[in-house]
């Protein structure tokens, strides 16, 4: 009962944050929009028993990159609200179109009873498997998934080391200009 | 009246959160937009492994949620730098713009 | 010694390859006495192949080299027996001589050595086709040849005449040996093989005398070809912008005896056909008496002895079509000894002349040149058939073989008589005019005498010219011995018996002989004027000889002109439009397609990524609904 009263109310917020994030046409509520459903998907996670990553998924998804965007949306033009037509014919009706399909698709699997799994709170389930205590995570990644692991920390250096090299791309030409013109 | 709320559900939700991503990317024009509807998508499929962990009984499915929290991460950093990068020059951000490999 | 009659061909063949990469280095003249030597070595292997020949002892031998199409009946063999032999040596006798000639005749020229590597090639492929042992080796000997000709005639390539006298030789060649490629059709159609071994002795048995005549006529068109008969002889007077030791060797002593040596290999096939025979001795006593006329009114020194060379070929003819073929070979080897030495001796003199050919500029050259002068008089005895020289030998046995054959041969026994009156007559004149007489010559000429390379092959063919025809008399038949056993299968004619009968028919030819000539030396060894009012009397029919009763005209109007014009449409009006037209538009298709297809790359991001939504939407579910 509590359960579906939970998935009724955050899975509507997701659905709520979704369709803002792709309607708003000012880019900040956009990320409003993203925010909420962020948080909706955090509690779903606490209900599957999955606490580490509903922590992280707040710490690092709504708390670093949604905050990034935020800056990148100030530096970009915050103001600029979007010009609504549609300028490639059809695209809207395709889009719209292939979103139904790909619903379909996943509706009639379940339908079908192909994922009428174990429920989430049913005590024939042992639910100490699937409890997601640091613990618990820490174990498989430290010992089957090391290799994974470690290459994310690998990942995370490349992409720091890209991002310094795109943002200062430019400074060179700017120096020589203005040695060129003795200022 | 008894709805057991069972794993297929979390699925069809993530299903149709991610369709909606899918449709932003189509229909929006802003770049950041855009990169903000490939996020909902990430989400999405994040909640599916979660639930098909759960349903399978084990924790494989949240340690892939983690690591796609890291690779989404990143890819986040350096998309920005990159659409900042771009917009710098153009004063705009509009995607449509960006359409100098036609022909 | 069978196992090296390959080297035969094999010697030209190799000094040709070496020339043409190597010759430049080695230069003139070395490369002459290079290719000369080749030659002559050739004739040395064959003269000792041949000793069981002459000692009467050996039927031939047949030596496989390799299996070419066995399923044809085709290899590469060399059939080694009289009559094979005796062509060779003639071709590689002759021949050297001529090379050994064009050492002198082309030096300074820039070409030189290339002239020498087709020279050799064309021995090489002359020995091909008359040492072949099936008909499919002597039809590539044939092409080969015909090949040459064409690369020496058209040698001055600079010069459009020759050029264009190149083509006409290659193409009129070819409507010959299209007819011929038809009759060796038959002739495997007839007896499923083309190997001489597998055809002539079974002949008997197996072809009709209707597959024969039609056999034989075929392989008359294809030696009308070669050997300059009518109807397509026009080739031959056109060839003579090729160098004189081209029209020496080629058109004179070798290339153009191949058809005469094809009707003599395939005697078999004539005797089993009732008319075969009969048409090629009409076909060879027509073009003999047609071409003698036209030589008659002829200007050019050289185009004399091309239609002299037309009309003794129809004497050969005239011989093999009686089913004399001695005679016929007979005369073809007296005549590749005087019409070299005439064709050298012409050389010589348009070598001293600085090139003028045209005879009413020469005159009193006797003093000038005097080698040259009685070499040619020898030549022009021979050729006229006075005894005891060899023309008179051979002519005078073609032309009993003729008469005792009887019938309608008389008649041609009538036209070669008539013809051989004509040819002293020619003959003489063109000697008269040449070495007799006043200078006539325009200023600036100087003529001279020709270097030693050019005189000794002149006076080894005149000695030639002399006995040749010792070899064959009807007090001593040694070439009809020597030749037996390649007719052991046919019935020979022979002239008639009896020592009456010679002195009768030597008599009469002998008369027309010199009643010819001294009617040309009383007419020509006169001042210019004379003469000219002579050759007026004969009136429209002397202009009409003169240019060769127009034939070319004819052929021009008839056969080449709606050819072109049937090639111009073809090229024009379906090549191009619809050929050309077809590939261009195959490719138009290719851009308008992608023209089409270019309009997906828009550049929009959007756009992609809806295709690349739907793209993946597409395969998932395709997976889906194939595994659910």
């Amino acid at each position: 009962m509590v359960e579906l009263v939970v998935f009724v109310l955050m899975g509507g917020g997701a659905l709520a944050g979704g369709v803002t994030v792709i309607k708003a046409r000012n880019p900040v509520y956009s990320a409003m929009g993203l925010l909420g459903t962020l948080f909706a998907i955090a509690v779903l996670y606490v209900m599957q028993l999955a606490h580490f990553v509903a922590a992280v998924q707040v710490i690092v998804y709504a708390g670093a990159v949604l905050t990034l965007f935020l800056f990148v949306i100030m530096m970009v033009g915050v103001d600029k609200e979007e010009d609504v037509r549609e300028t490639i014919p059809h695209q809207r009706r395709l889009a719209l179109a292939l979103g139904l399909i790909a619903i379909g698709i996943v509706a009639s699997l379940v339908a079908r009873g192909r994922f009428a799994w174990v429920p989430v709170a049913s005590a024939a389930a042992d639910p100490q498997a699937t409890n997601g205590t640091v613990q618990a995570l820490a174990e498989p990644m430290f010992t089957d998934w090391v290799l994974a692991f470690e290459a994310t920390a690998l990942l995370l250096t490349i992409a720091a080391a890209g991002t310094i090299a795109l943002a200062s791309f430019r400074r060179p030409v700017a120096d020589t200009a203005a040695e060129r013109t003795g200022v | 009246m008894s709805l057991v709320v069972t794993s297929g559900w979390y699925m069809t939700l993530a299903a149709v959160l991610f369709a909606l991503g899918a449709l932003g990317i189509l229909i929006r024009r802003n770049a950041l937009v855009m990169f903000m509807c490939i996020e909902l998508m990430l989400n999405a499929v994040n909640l599916t492994f979660v639930a098909a962990g759960r349903a399978l009984g084990n924790l494989d499915g949240q340690l892939a949620v983690f690591f796609v929290l890291v690779v989404a991460a990143a890819e986040v950093v350096v998309g920005l730098a990159i659409i900042v990068a771009i917009f710098r020059r153009r004063q705009s951000a509009s995607v449509d713009e960006l359409s100098e490999l036609a022909g | 010694m069978s196992q090296f009659l390959w080297i035969i061909i094999a010697l030209p063949l190799a000094s040709a390859v070496f020339l043409h990469f190597a010759g430049r280095r080695i230069g003139e003249p070395r490369a002459g006495y290079l290719a000369t030597l080749s030659v002559a070595g050739s004739f040395a292997l064959a003269l000792g192949a041949a000793l069981p020949f002459f000692q009467g002892e050996s039927h031939g031998v047949t030596v496989n080299i390799w299996e070419w199409m066995p399923a044809i009946g085709a290899a590469l063999e060399i059939n080694w027996d009289p009559l094979a032999a005796l062509m060779t040596l003639i071709i590689t006798g002759v021949g050297a001589l001529i090379h050994l000639y064009a050492i002198g005749y082309m030096h300074g020229e820039a070409r030189f050595t290339r002239f020498f590597v087709y020279l050799n090639l064309f021995v090489a492929s002359m020995l091909t086709l008359v040492l072949a042992g099936n008909f499919a080796m002597l039809f590539m000997g044939w092409e080969l040849v015909g090949l040459c000709s064409f690369l020496l005639i058209s040698f001055w390539s600079t010069r459009p005449s020759a050029n264009a006298a190149g083509k006409k030789a290659f193409v009129v060649n070819r409507i010959g040996d299209f007819g011929f490629l038809v009759g060796l059709m038959l002739i495997f159609a007839t007896f499923s093989t083309l190997s001489y071994a597998g055809i002539f002795e079974r002949a008997e048995e197996v072809l009709s005398p209707g597959m024969a005549t039609a056999i034989g006529l075929l392989i008359l068109i294809g030696a009308a070809g070669k050997s300059a008969q009518i109807p397509l002889y026009v080739w031959l007077p056109d060839a003579m912008e090729g160098p004189t030791p081209v029209s020496a060797l080629i058109h004179a002593a070798t290339m153009v005896t191949a058809g005469v040596y094809v009707i003599a290999r395939s005697a078999v096939i004539f005797e089993i056909s009732p008319i075969a025979g009969p048409i090629v001795a009409t076909v060879g006593a027509a073009t003999a008496l047609w071409a003698a006329t036209i030589a008659l009114a002829q200007k050019d020194i050289k185009r004399v002895l091309a239609y002299s060379t037309i009309s003794q070929l129809g004497y050969m003819f005239l011989a093999v079509g009686a089913a004399g073929h001695v005679a016929g070979v007979f005369h073809l080897m007296t005549h590749a000894f005087f019409k070299a030495l005439l064709f050298l001796g012409a050389g010589s003199v348009i070598h001293g002349m600085a090139d003028e050919q045209n005879m009413e500029k020469m005159g009193g050259l006797r003093k000038a040149m005097p080698i040259t002068a009685v070499t040619m008089l020898i030549g022009t005895i021979a050729i006229s058939g006075i005894p005891p020289l060899a023309g008179f030998w051979s002519k005078d046995e073609i032309l009993g073989v003729a008469f005792s054959r009887g019938g309608w041969f008389w008649v041609l026994w009538i036209v070669g008589l008539v013809t051989a009156l004509i040819t002293a007559f020619y003959m003489t004149r063109q000697f008269v005019l040449v070495f007799l007489g006043e200078p006539r010559w325009t200023e600036g000429v100087h003529p001279h005498e020709s270097p030693r390379t050019m005189t000794l092959p002149l006076i080894a063919l005149a000695g030639l010219s002399i006995v040749g025809g010792l070899l064959n008399t009807p007090f001593r038949t040694a070439l009809e011995h020597f030749l037996e056993p390649s007719f052991e299968l046919v019935a020979l004619t022979h002239p008639p018996e009896g020592l009456g009968m010679f002195v009768l028919l030597a008599g009469l030819s002998t008369l027309a002989g010199l009643a010819g000539a001294g009617a040309a030396f009383l007419t020509y060894n006169r001042p210019a004027e004379l003469w000219g009012r002579f050759e007026a009397a004969f009136g429209r029919t002397w202009t009409l000889w003169s240019e060769g009763y127009r034939v070319d005209d004819l052929y021009w109007a008839t056969l080449v002109k709606p050819g072109l014009r049937a090639a111009e449409a073809a090229a024009f009006r379906f090549d191009t439009p619809i050929i050309d037209g077809a590939v261009n538009g195959a490719g138009r298709l290719v851009r308008a397609a992608a023209s089409k297809g270019r309009g997906l790359q828009t550049g929009m991001v959007r756009s992609y990524g809806a295709l690349f939504a739907a793209g993946t939407v597409a395969v998932i579910g395709w997976i889906i609904w194939r595994g659910a």
